[in-house]
């Protein structure tokens, strides 16, 4: 019987050792770091080129609020994301959107760059490329006076 | 020596890289200019007709019982559009005089005003529009994409359009009075 019961005591204390994490993560209010981690991705509806982390208007607090209450219902960062680019539009990202016409915004840096570092390339290719016209010149010379000499050589001979 | 002086023979860039090099730069000066010259036109003129849209409405501030409303379906009525935010505090300024002047000519079933919530958090706007006795059709401008066909410049900006869907006349800033918005309403009314 007490056999019984001290394994009856184990079990309890089992239990309730399994239940205490649970407890421990009840719904809490998300923190300030969970929500400027989202705000930072997006940037202010009203001013110019100002992120939502740190942007003192209205407006941004109604927005870092709206985070904050998303968050608190369990939506991740995607959704809360997707949720202000269908009410707000694209323009709201930090970054463009990677499709249809937002596309040039990625390709055309690194193209611009690409094109520069190849007209560079060819200049210096042209730059170290040996000169054609002078070698050729010395040459024809060099020869003209090979020329010259065999044939002062040969006169010189028949006159002795 | 004729040959040995010729000049010598250039490695110039591919004709397809020259192709595409410049194809890229029209593509690019054409995209600037394309985006210039819809900065430049700035706000839809007065006298011109409006595009057509559609304003989903906040539950509570339909129009004939349906959530959305269909500009091309005013046609026949004035129009007034108001594009207002609840962060805006100018817009404050005219809110119960819009009201008032929505109360006035909602009987004569001539007039319409439209609401546009811009860049707004639903809970704020609708406290707003609690706040001021708003019942006029109200909704999100959602995905900006009416501000951005009006090409609006700030909040609060209102527009008058005429029975046939001409833009007549666009204010910038708040009304300071009730009168100020009666005088173009009934200047289309009057036509």
């Amino acid at each position: 019987m007490m056999r019984l019961m001290r394994l009856s005591w184990l079990i309890l204390l089992l239990a309730a050792l399994a239940v205490r994490p649970a407890w421990a993560q009840g719904p809490r209010p998300p923190t300030d770091d969970e929500v400027n981690a989202i705000a930072r991705k997006l940037y202010c509806p009203v001013c110019e080129n100002t992120p939502l982390d740190v942007c003192p208007t209205q407006a941004c607090a109604q927005w870092r609020s709206l985070i904050r209450q998303m968050l608190a219902e369990g939506k991740t960062e995607q959704e809360i994301v997707q949720y202000f680019v269908d009410n707000y539009g694209a323009r709201v990202l930090n970054e463009p959107p990677r499709q249809g016409f937002h596309w040039l915004a990625y390709l055309v840096p690194p193209l611009a760059i690409l094109v520069g570092v190849a007209i560079v390339v060819q200049a210096f290719r042209a730059m170290k490329r040996p000169g054609p016209a002078a070698p050729t010149a010395r040459s024809d010379q060099e020869a003209l006076l090979d020329e010259y000499l065999l044939r002062l050589e040969e006169e010189l001979r028949r006159q002795r | 020596m004729a040959e040995t002086m010729s000049s010598p023979v250039r490695r110039s860039v591919p004709i397809w890289a020259q192709v595409l090099i410049w194809s890229a730069l029209v593509v690019l000066l054409m995209v600037i200019g394309i985006v210039l010259n819809r900065r430049s036109e700035g706000n839809i003129q007065v006298g011109n007709r409006i595009p057509d849209f559609t304003l989903p409405l906040f539950s509570g501030y339909e129009s004939n019982d349906q959530s959305e409303i269909r500009f091309s379906d005013l046609r026949g009525k004035v129009v007034v559009i108001n594009f207002w935010a609840s962060w805006c505090k100018p817009c404050e300024l005219e809110a119960a005089d819009l009201q008032a002047a929505w109360e006035y000519y909602r009987p004569t079933g001539q007039v319409i005003f439209l609401g546009v919530n811009y860049v707004d958090t639903e809970p704020e706007a609708r406290l707003y529009l609690q706040k001021f006795g708003i019942t006029y059709p109200n909704g999100p401008d959602l995905g900006t994409r009416i501000s951005q066909l009006f090409r609006i410049s700030g909040v609060p900006e209102t527009y008058f359009v005429d029975k046939n869907g001409v833009l007549r006349y666009v204010r910038v800033g708040p009304f300071t009075s009730l009168e100020e918005i009666q005088r173009q309403v009934d200047l289309l009314l009057a036509e």
